[in-house]
């Protein structure tokens, strides 16, 4: 009763342990020119010519101060919120409630700002930054508590919260703290000059990229030089070996689901005090979100991070750039579903080793 | 051998990342007989086992079910050819019922299956073959050795005519064992294949028909019963004569490093330890004995602080550390070889350097203020390489890339650098080969001599015997003994090991 | 209030619960196979521009919803492809699809935007049920996938919990290596599940643009498909919870607005949180040991399956 004849080689998949940096370099790269080349097809195919678009996007933000000045403008929350769910993710914490602690970071910082209006800078800004640390930290915890003495799902409960930070700021804004003199638009007074994060040289750049690139620098010693650090990967990497060596994973669970709030809601402070100059609705344009992918890019490494967050930037920016010649800015998004769909499934190739397997060998042949 | 048996494998290979866990195996299974598949852990018991149930796919080799030639893409088509395994790791949905369980993956079953008729279909089952299961409970609910029933008459269920068991009674209580044993005596009976993957010999005396034995992936002995002796046995499952250069020197015990006073503790799955004493002094090996299961786990896990006691009390040096956490222990001077070294004595995604420090992580020797200092913990981890022979590719690579043996040593190498006052080893030579288990022997023996306080827990009843100077058995989680090693013998912990504690076996078990 | 306004709030909860219905049955299936699919936002996205493109052109709503069903599909596709063969991280795959199908039907929608869909789907007169007071406006007034909706729940729910396919579903997404050691193919269980849960997902989103509306905005799915990954949860895993959930979850979006309008001073947001807050509460709950196990919330939820693995 044969079941099935034996059959040629098959494509097994297993595990490796030690990818090799080229691949880690190489396959990134491809899925780049591979995402290109699909949404350039797809450019093709609705018409359009996509080496004019991609030249168009590309000069457009590397060329132009306008681009530049977008670009960097862009990055600055994708940063910011990026290192801080990196910094979760680090320890298997699927914080993606990053949205939502930028909103009650934003919330936060844009409180400080309309109650204090005529106290100075050195009073406001730092209060704002602290209420916003504080406001995304404290968003978060209500999701690290449960999950470090409960063990709810960190995933789905961060998400959720997400919607309540928004309905929350948007019941403010179209609420209590709605600009009277606005013309009933839902928006909140200007801040101050004193809620404002200055500018960088007569540029719209401003301050918030110092501290995302102060941030980066502080959390990549933190990960790899300090014992704080270490506690962090040995519990993403193994919680029975955290546990063994004495470490307290509840508090630690809290503590770095509070630290990536806070950065959360310093990226919400950055873009209302540095950016907008008001709490109105939508002023994130799911930056909570995309900051997910940009940790996830960069490898969860800080550094990388600001790389890859002004790559996103430059992105978005090119999308608004190319509106002009009549093509909708959501191509963008397309390219960097695409983007990670091929850095997805090239993973595949880092992580583990694909081999032909050997056909297995019948009876008779087989003595060696 | 010409006449056709029920399941033959032939030159069966196959390969994992680094090791080769099958080498060109044979292996032939009659209908009637309880056949052993005897070997060490690492020998590729379970490797070729699962490759028979079609779970993993051989890089060569063939198989043959009834004489004709077979390919198994998975495990329904070894289910089909009336092949059914009892993984170790019991493979049940725990929210099902044992009904839902075992009727799964059948696809005999109608789309809207009448539950009531097979329910009464597996009581008739359970009858026939003495096997007794409520198809009708949550499988969560169910105790181990429930489980494991429920795992056997899933396979009957499907027609398996040959029936796979991977170390059954590593889990068991020697009750259980009892009558487990006695159920696949019934199968066999009743003209099944019955295949025990076990490292005991014992159980090998017992109930084998024939036996097969494996060493590092290889056959290297065949026997049918009658044929061979527990000596044959051992000799051909480690490769040559147990002669060991370790000689254990008389105990020069002095003052006493651990006392427990009638320790209880639960465990996750309602297993305990109850009312455990014992003391352990310096320069001393304390062996512990008995069935994995027995609470083991448990009784080190209560040492080392990673387990809460419910009752008694712990007194390191003479201080009451009961209420003491992992860290304040580790500082007392405890120091825990762990069952589980990869993933729990070591962190697998990290690299040597890293794992080094992971206890000293947080003291002044691997750190200033909240800085790692890297360059002592570097210089620490090249001391330790080359004073342990551990043989690695780079010091900052995965440790999960080491082997069996070297990660062990890495583990002993850590642990023993920080001059421990009481070391808790568990299973610490499990699944290494024989140079390997010499070697962290010796290292055990060392620390001794040098004053250390050790507590060995193991299954092997040789290794107890060859390293402590005092022996106790742990039995449903209570303790027997101690009892001095000049005093003891092998039969006698035989005997306290199936719970006997002094009185005479009730029952044939153990022939040896 | 006056009864006619509840009958009207009650009827609205039903139009407006019936896509985050069909999304999050579609999500549900999915994750009872052990995948987590966060990408129903980009589903529902690109199942409304397909639906609404296909059935502008054809002029015909059937055409229309099953390219939608097949858009849908195909997106499922990606997920599985990536999740179950290439065992990548589901929550970034998920997220690429949202990503990756908001601009997708943005794109394809900008001249779509303002016309009107020639032949959306209407209500259906069915006699004697329509006409039983009361309940005959709230659930029978309707159009033919709500009225489809009442027949799908239940029938999932009996596959689901009382046939052979949904014990090998469940079996996958609580403990594969159990499943699979059994002879249950457990990636073709998560590929169908997975793709069976993008066909909802785009059927959801066709409802939208081709009956609630019926109009092609961009964006217009608007955070529904999140509150279908919600609504899974709140309706533990449960075909049977999850639609009169979804009536609820619905019933609340249409209440803000309808509560504006006659003046009541609640603010909307609030209520607007109440589907994520209950959610939240749920999960807490469902999260206790023993419910875990009476419940019966699948454990390997976003766990790769690798049988190999050591």
């Amino acid at each position: 009763m044969a079941l099935e004849a034996v059959k040629p080689g098959r494509i097994t998949i297993e595990k490796d342990f030690s990818p090799s940096p080229f691949m880690q370099i190489l396959v990134p790269l491809i899925a780049v020119i591979l995402a290109l080349a699909i949404c350039g097809l797809f450019l093709l195919l609705s018409g359009q010519d996509p080496f004019a678009a991609y030249s168009k996007m590309f000069f457009g933000v590397i060329g132009t101060s306008y681009g530049m000045t977008e670009t960097i403008l862009k990055a600055i929350p994708l940063m910011l919120a990026g290192l801080g769910l990196g910094l979760a993710f680090r320890m298997r914490l699927w914080n993606i409630g990053g949205e939502g602690q930028l909103h009650m970071g934003a919330f936060a910082a844009t409180g400080v700002a309309l109650f204090m209006p005529d106290y100075p800078i050195w009073v406001v800004l730092p209060l704002m930054f602290l209420a916003a640390c504080f406001a995304g930290g404290v968003w978060a915890l209500l999701c690290a508590v449960p999950r470090a003495y409960l063990g709810v799902n960190e995933t789905i409960t961060t998400l959720m919260l997400n919607y309540v930070a928004i309905f929350w700021v948007d019941y403010l804004v179209y609420g209590p703290w709605k600009d009277p003199e606005g013309f009933n638009f839902p928006l909140t007074a200007t801040f101050s000059e004193s809620a404002t994060l200055p500018a960088l040289a007569g540029s719209r750049i401003h301050f918030g990229l110092i501290i995302g690139l102060i941030m980066a620098v502080i959390l990549y010693v933190v990960i790899y030089k300090t014992r704080w650090g270490y506690e962090i990967r040995v519990i993403g990497e193994s919680e029975p070996a955290a546990r063994y060596a004495g470490m307290n994973i509840r508090r630690q669970i809290i503590l770095v689901m509070f630290v990536s709030g806070a950065l959360c809601g310093l990226a919400g402070m950055s873009e209302v005090s540095g950016l907008v100059h008001r709490l109105r609705p939508g002023f994130s344009p799911g930056y909570g979100y995309t900051a997910i992918i940009v940790a996830w890019l960069a490898n969860l490494n800080p550094l990388a991070t600001v790389v890859v967050a002004v790559l996103f930037g430059a992105l978005e920016t090119g999308g608004y750039i190319i509106q002009t010649s009549g093509i909708s800015a959501n191509l963008v998004s397309v390219i960097q579903g695409t983007l990670l769909f091929f850095v997805l499934g090239g993973e595949i190739l880092v992580r583990y080793r694909i081999r032909l397997a050997k056909p297995a060998v019948s009876a008779g042949e087989d003595s060696a | 051998m010409n006449t056709p048996c029920l399941v033959e494998m032939h030159g069966i290979s196959k390969r994992f990342p680094g090791v080769k866990a099958n080498d060109s195996v044979d292996l032939r299974l009659f209908a009637g007989e309880i056949h052993c598949l005897l070997g060490e852990n690492g020998s590729g018991k379970s490797t070729l086992m699962t490759i028979l149930s079609g779970l993993y796919k051989p890089d060569a080799g063939q198989l043959f079910i009834h004489g004709a030639p077979v390919t198994f893409h998975s495990p329904r088509d070894a289910i089909r050819a009336g092949i059914g395994m009892v993984h170790q790791h019991f493979k049940l949905v725990e929210t099902f019922t044992v009904a839902q369980n075992i009727v799964l993956g059948d696809r005999k079953l109608s789309f809207v299956p009448n539950m009531d008729q097979v329910e009464s279909a597996l009581a008739d089952l359970s009858r026939r073959y003495k096997l007794a299961i409520d198809p009708k409970a949550r499988v969560w609910q169910l105790s181990v050795g429930e489980r494991q029933r429920v795992e056997i008459v899933k396979m009957l269920y499907r027609g398996c005519e040959t029936l796979i068991l991977d170390e059954p009674t590593a889990v068991l209580t020697p009750q259980e064992t009892r009558e487990l044993f006695s159920i696949l005596r019934e199968m066999a009976d009743q003209g099944k294949a019955i295949v025990v993957i076990t490292h005991k010999l014992r159980e090998v005396m017992e109930i084998a028909d024939r036996v097969t034995v494996l060493r590092k992936g290889h056959k290297v002995a065949e026997y049918t019963r009658g044929s061979f002796s527990e000596a044959q046995l051992a000799r051909a499952m480690v490769g040559k004569e147990i002669i060991s250069r370790i000689r254990r020197q008389p105990s020069n015990a002095g003052e006493e490093v651990l006392r427990l006073e009638k320790v209880a503790a639960f465990n996750d799955s309602g297993g305990r330890l109850e009312s455990v004493s014992l003391s352990v002094r310096e320069g001393e090996i304390f062996g512990i004995a008995g069935v994995a299961g027995n609470g083991q786990r448990e009784l080190a896990e209560v040492i080392s602080g990673l387990r809460r006691i419910s009752q008694g009390s712990i007194y390191i040096n003479g201080v009451d550390m009961t209420g003491s956490s992992i860290r304040q222990r580790i500082s007392a001077g405890i120091s825990y070889v762990p069952e589980d070294r990869l993933g729990t004595g070591l962190v697998p995604g990290l690299g040597i350097v890293e794992n080094v420090i992971l206890k000293g992580y947080h003291t002044p020797a691997y750190s200033l203020g909240p800085f790692l200092k890297r360059r002592d913990a570097l210089s620490k981890s090249m001391e330790l390489v080359s004073k342990f022979n551990i043989f690695a590719s780079s010091l900052e690579s995965p440790v999960s890339m080491l082997s069996g043996g070297n990660l062990q040593k890495l583990l002993l190498a850590r642990e023993f650098s920080s001059d421990p006052k009481l070391i808790v080893a568990v299973y610490p030579v499990r699944g290494l080969d024989i140079g390997a288990t010499d070697a962290v022997h010796r290292l055990i023996i060392e620390e001794k001599e040098k004053g250390a306080a050790v507590l060995l827990i193991s299954e092997d009843l040789d290794e107890v015997l060859k390293l402590s100077d005092r022996i106790g058995v742990l039995y449903e989680g209570r303790l027997a003994g101690p009892v001095n090693r000049e005093d003891t013998d092998i039969e006698e912990l035989g005997l306290m090991m199936m719970g006997a504690s002094g009185e005479v076996a009730s029952g044939g078990i153990g022939s040896c | 209030m006056s009864t006619g306004f509840i009958i009207a709030v009650l009827a609205t909860a039903v139009t407006a619960g019936t896509p985050i219905f069909y999304a999050a049955l579609g999500e549900l299936i999915s994750e009872r196979s052990g995948v987590l699919n966060l990408g129903v936002e980009g589903m529902m996205l690109v199942g409304a521009v397909t639906g609404f493109m296909a059935g502008s052109i054809t002029q015909n709503h059937w055409i229309g919803l099953l390219a939608a069903m097949a858009a849908g599909g195909a997106m499922g596709f990606i997920h599985a492809f990536l999740c179950v063969s290439l065992r990548a991280n589901q929550v970034v795959s998920g997220l690429a699809l949202t990503i990756f199908g908001t601009g997708l039907s943005g794109y394809l929608g900008k001249s779509l935007v303002g016309t009107p869909l020639p032949d959306p789907f209407r209500v259906v007169d069915i006699p004697v049920l329509s006409n039983i007071p009361v309940i005959g406006p709230i659930l029978f007034q309707h159009d033919i996938l709500v009225l489809f909706s009442y027949i799908l729940a239940p029938l999932c729910w009996f596959i689901v919990f009382r046939t052979r396919a949904g014990l090998n579903l469940r079996a996958v997404g609580d403990n594969p290596g159990a499943a699979d050691s059994l002879g249950v193919n457990v990636f073709l269980i998560r590929y169908v599940s997975v793709i069976v849960g993008g066909i909802l997902a785009g059927i959801g989103g066709a409802y939208i643009s081709m009956a609630y509306v019926p109009t092609w905005m961009e964006n217009m799915v608007a955070g529904r498909g999140w509150i279908a990954v919600a609504l899974v949860i709140f309706a533990t895993w449960n075909p049977l919870n999850a639609l009169w959930g979804s009536y609820v979850f619905g019933g609340i979006d249409a209440l803000g607005y309808r509560l504006q309008a006659i003046d009541v001073s609640m603010s909307p947001y609030f209520l607007k949180m109440l589907p994520y807050l209950f959610t939240v509460l749920v999960l807490i709950l469902v999260t206790q040991r023993n419910m875990v196990y009476r419940i019966g919330a699948p454990k390997a939820l976003s766990v790769p399956y690798d049988r190999e693995e050591r």
